[in-house]
Parts: structure tokens; C-alpha cells; sequence
């Protein structure tokens, strides 16, 4: 069976769910694995009505995962009037380039793939995205509606450091219990490697003797 | 005096008393380094929480450190029971990302390597699920006898036994010869024979059948809901194979059969491989009888230094254990900027806690090894 375009999934949506915004994201590869963009305050609702929808019944979420996307810089040139002082000591105004870097805040994406069992159809792509990659780093749980997402939301959570806010058991679940950083962001650095110094542990041993 | 000890050192519980048990890392139960915390109310489980990281590398970055070809043999140690298959699953998402074709005979090696995995994971699985049930030695020997024959294949195939590093985006890495055609089919002949005496090894016996039917029970609401996939799925009454829904390669040209269970207990999840193994061997002779000659690699693909256009796909294949995927992001350049793993094994274990509640701590074993699991695709 057939799935609707990407398009009209997205008119459903915005016709059954009022005031939700769903933005389309285009793919630019050969897989043409459009996906939607959704809000945060209606995502569980939508996510719901994708699930349920007699037509759509993507009643499998087989892919949760994070992407990192950081802050980035874009520069451009313009041009500024300034007063400049020629090499005889006469001031003038003139043109003179200039860059002006502009910073975009990056962002974190939780990326879900839909697919359904009953009409065998899919993959239907669906993104939430935190406001930064700082202080706020929230987005709702879909566990509640896929129990599917359980670990892979918890594995988004110890990776990336996304709260999904709703899930029912938020731990880390590959790294340990107390780690402080997030290993799969693009700017994270690992520790140097510690050579436990034997010599010295040794002797502050002896000395507690 | 000596009494007192005595009376010091004997443990009586409680009525209604909890006890805590802490189920691995090193229990051999639990095939490799896995951890269930479990609360026990007597021999009762009452709570059952997975704890695993034990063998995490962090594949995803190290994979979206290197090139797109390099990703290739770390695929392998992901399941490292089959390695065929992830290549495979791994290749499948580039050929997607890059729009990549692959030329027929490569499809038709594909799938043979594929379901000689997959019959050589299921005789395995099999083997270890008696083990656990204590059915000590005898059926795990036979089925590691006939996974080495698959596996002495695999290494005048691809140099490797387990770590075959075989397939590459638009084809394979080389050609089989006729004479290692020659060999599969007369194994393949000879595989019938082997699930038939596997299967009459223990299936109507009767400790069997009363440690496995109604243990374990995953309902069909549940398994969906979860994301189960694979033969745990199918052993629930779903009726879903990527085989059969995605038509990937060049499975639509062969004629089999998707078995169902219909209790979704551990003995369905046994008979379901045993079943799967039969159609494997039907998929093997028909394509062992299909294959045509010509190149395994289409020329046009640049291994080295693939750089796809900037987008995403996702590709998926039914590998032995579910629905194994690869996830990939390419921003233009030539390392992948994301690389997932949708890893069965671990998206499984989901439901353990489900199908272990109010069993007998000593049913928690075999129903964990029914999951089927290998912890390097858990951990990654």
C-alpha cells in the first residue's frame, strides 16, 4: 500500500491537530526520506494521530536516534563608509569592505522513523529539535505513544544530552552512572588517557599504614 | 556455643521478603556481558531492569571519524555472529544515501552469504537456548558442527571466518569462484538432513515443552508497540518480514514462506527459527540454481573517497536477529556526519521485563536467550 506524500500527511496533520506547525524538511540524496518537522507542544498529539490514523497507521517506530548540530558562523562581506587618512595626513571618506560574522545558534534533532506493520508502508520521518545546545535542551517524550522509543531515547539522552521530557525511566544506559559529558556531540573531547601512577599510589598507601 | 553459630548462620527469610539479584555481568547465561537487576519475591521475579553498556566503543563516532569505506569491517564486530548481514545493511543505507546500483550476481551472492547467516545464527541460537535449558553440550555441539561448515565457506569466500569484511556499496569485494558455488549446493543439500535431526533431537521433549509453552508470553499489542522485530516478532503472530515488505536485493524472485507462531512464548520463538531454517534452504537452492555470471562490482562506484550528495536515508534489512538499519546523514564531505545503528538485539530486550514478570527466576534464562542477543550489537 501506497503512502501519502509527504505534503499531505502534513495537510491531515495541520486539519486534525489545530495550531500544530509542521514544517516539511526536504532530502536532498537519492533516498528522497523526507521528513516532518514538528512543534513541542504538540508533538505527543500528532504523534498520536500518526499512530491511530486509519490510513496512516504507523503504529512502528523502529529509529530514535540524536543528531548534533553545533553553532555556526557564516561571514559576509558589505560595505562601510569610514573616514581614512591617505599617507599625506588628508582625511576621506571612502568604501572599504568589512566582514560581519554572524553567529547561528546550533541546535540538537531527535530524528524518529515511522513505519507501519499493519499497511506494511513507510518510512514517514518525524524531527523535534531543542532550542539550544546548552540550557535548554528539552523535547516531549514519544515513549508514552511508541514503547519502542524507550531505550533509543535514553541512549539519545546519555549521547547527545536531549531531555525528553515524559519518558518514564531517563537514565544513562551505555555510558556509566556519573559520567558528566556527552560523547557523540560533534565538539566533545575525550580525556586523556591516565596512567594511574603505581609509585606514588604505593607509597601514600604505606604512609596511611 | 556451637549452636549459637549455627543459629547465627542459617538465613531465614521473611514472609513476603524482597531480595535483590544482581544477574551478571559474568553469569554465562547471559551470552556476554549483561546485567538484569532483579527483584525477587521468593523464586517469583517481580521487577527486571537490563543494565548493559558493558561493551560500548562507541561505534557511531568512530564510524563518523573515518570514510564512508572504512565503516565497512567495524560493521562486522557489531553482530559478530553475523557479520555478512551487516555489511550488507551498512552498504544497503549508501547505496541509498548515493543513489548506487549494484549489478545481479552481486544481489544473488548477497543473498546466498545472507542466508547461509542467517541458518548458521538460528542452528546457534537453537544450541544455546537447549544449553540454557539444560540440555548440556549435546545440541549446542551440533549446531556449532554444522555453523563451521557455513563459516569454513565464509573463509575461502572472504578470507575471514567471522570478521568476512565481504560486501562493499555497489557490489562485493570479490567474485566466488564455481568451485565455492559447488560447495555451498552440496552443503545445501546436506542441510535438510541436519534440521531434521536437530528438530528430533528435543522438540517432543517433554521437559522441553513444559519449561517452554506458555513462558515468556509476548502479545501481539505489546510486541508491535515495541518495536520488536525479527523471528521474536513473527513468534507473536505478526506477519512481518523486510524480506516480504521491502523487497530488497532480490528476494522478490524467490518463493517462501514467512512462519507465524500463534502463543508467542519461548516455544514458539524456538520452533520459528527451526521453521526459518527450512525456508532459508529453499531461498539457498533457488538461488544457488538462478545465479548469473557477469562483474560483482559496479565500476562507475568510487570506494575511496565516496562523497554523497548532502541528505539522509535509511536503510534496512531483516537480518537474523530483526530488523537491522543503518541511519545515514552526509553533509557533502567524505566521513558520514551521522552514522546510527538501529540494533535489534538491543530494541528486543525492551519487553524482557514483560515476558520475565511472575516467572521463576530459573525461566528468566531461557527467556532472555529466546530474545536472541549478541552484545557487541547491544553495546556497539
Amino acid at each position: 500500500m501506497a503512502l501519502p506524500a509527504i505534503e499531505e500527511i502534513k495537510a491531515k496533520i495541520e486539519a486534525a491537530i489545530p495550531g500544530a506547525s509542521v514544517t516539511v524538511i526536504q532530502n536532498g540524496s537519492p533516498s528522497a526520506q523526507h521528513s516532518l518537522l514538528l512543534d513541542h507542544a504538540h508533538a505527543p498529539a500528532v504523534a498520536k494521530f500518526l499512530r491511530d490514523h486509519a490510513e496512516l497507521r504507523l503504529d512502528y517506530c523502529t529509529l530514535v536516534t540524536g543528531v548534533d548540530w553545533p553553532d555556526t558562523e557564516t561571514s559576509e562581506k558589505i560595505k562601510v563608509k569610514k573616514l581614512v587618512k591617505a599617507a599625506d595626513g588628508t582625511e576621506s571618506e571612502q568604501e572599504v569592505d568589512e566582514v560581519r560574522k554572524t553567529k547561528v545558534p546550533g541546535y540538537l534533532e531527535a530524528v524518529y522513523h515511522l513505519f507501519s506493520m499493519e499497511k506494511k508502508h513507510g518510512p514517514v520521518v518525524i524531527r523535534l529539535r531543542t532550542a539550544n545546545r546548552t540550557d535548554d535542551t528539552h523535547v516531549p517524550s514519544l515513549t508514552p505513544i511508541w514503547r519502542g522509543a524507550e531505550f533509543q531515547e535514553r541512549e539519545a539522552f546519555d549521547l547527545y544530552g536531549i531531555v525528553f521530557d515524559g519518558h518514564p525511566d531517563l537514565r544513562r544506559i551505555l555510558m556509566w552512572e556519573g559520567f558528566k559529558d556527552f560523547p557523540m556531540r560533534k565538539d566533545y573531547v575525550p580525556p586523556p588517557d591516565e596512567i594511574p601512577d603505581v609509585a606514588a599510589q604505593a607509597a601514600g598507601q604505606e604512609s596511611h599504614a | 556455643m556451637r549452636d549459637a553459630l549455627l543459629d547465627r548462620d542459617i538465613y531465614e527469610p521473611e514472609e513476603g521478603e524482597i531480595m535483590e539479584v544482581a544477574m551478571g555481568p559474568h553469569h554465562p547465561s547471559t551470552h556476554g556481558v549483561f546485567r538484569m537487576d532483579v527483584k525477587l519475591e521468593g523464586e517469583r521475579v517481580i521487577k527486571l531492569k537490563p543494565v548493559f553498556g558493558y561493551l560500548h566503543r562507541n561505534h557511531e563516532k568512530i564510524a563518523e571519524n573515518g570514510a564512508y569505506l572504512s565503516a565497512i569491517p567495524y560493521t562486522d564486530r557489531l553482530d559478530y555472529l553475523c557479520s555478512m548481514t551487516n555489511n550488507w545493511g551498512y552498504v544497503m543505507a549508501v547505496e541509498k544515501l548515493a543513489g548506487l546500483s549494484v549489478p545481479e550476481r552481486a544481489e544473488y551472492l548477497r543473498v546466498i552469504v545472507a542466508e547461509l547467516t542467517r541458518f548458521q545464527n538460528h542452528a546457534g541460537l537453537i544450541g544455546f537456548l537447549l544449553q540454557d535449558m539444560g540440555a548440556s553440550g549435546t545440541p549446542l555441539m551440533y549446531a556449532f558442527r554444522e555453523r563451521e561448515k557455513v563459516l569454513d565457506l565464509f573463509e575461502s569466500l572472504s578470507g575471514a571466518r567471522m570478521m568476512c569484511n565481504y560486501m562493499r556499496f555497489g557490489g562485493l569485494r570479490v567474485d566466488a569462484t564455481k568451485e565455492w558455488l559447488d560447495e555451498v549446493r552440496s552443503l545445501v543439500t546436506r542441510l535438510p538432513g541436519f534440521v531434521d535431526e536437530f528438530e528430533a533431537l528435543l522438540r517432543a521433549n517433554e521437559i522441553l515443552l513444559a519449561r517452554t509453552q506458555g513462558t515468556g508470553v509476548l502479545p501481539r499489542e505489546l510486541a508491535i508497540n515495541a518495536s520488536v522485530t525479527g523471528p521474536m516478532l513473527r513468534a507473536s503472530g505478526v506477519n512481518y518480514d523486510i524480506r516480504k515488505v521491502d523487497h530488497y536485493g532480490v528476494y522478490d524472485r524467490f518463493n517462501f514462506k514467512v512462519p507465524l507462531g500463534e502463543h508467542g512464548d519461548v516455544y514458539d520463538r524456538y520452533m520459528m527459527r527451526l521453521l526459518e531454517m527450512r525456508e532459508t534452504v529453499k531461498i539457498l537452492e533457488q538461488a544457488l540454481r538462478d545465479i548469473p555470471e557477469g562483474p560483482v562490482m559496479d565500476p562507475k562506484v568510487r570506494l575511496r573517497g565516496l562523497r554523497p550528495k548532502p541528505g539522509e536515508a535509511y536503510g534496512r534489512i531483516e537480518s537474523p536477529k530483526g530488523e537491522l538499519g543503518f541511519f545515514l546523514i552526509s553533509d557533502g564531505t567524505g566521513n558520514p556526519y551521522r552514522y546510527r545503528v538501529r540494533p535489534p538485539s538491543m530494541i528486543n530486550l525492551t519487553i524482557l521485563e514483560d515476558m520475565c514478570l511472575n516467572h521463576n527466576i530459573a525461566d528468566v534464562v531461557i527467556i532472555l536467550g529466546s530474545v536472541d542477543i549478541v552484545l557487541g550489537e547491544v553495546d556497539r
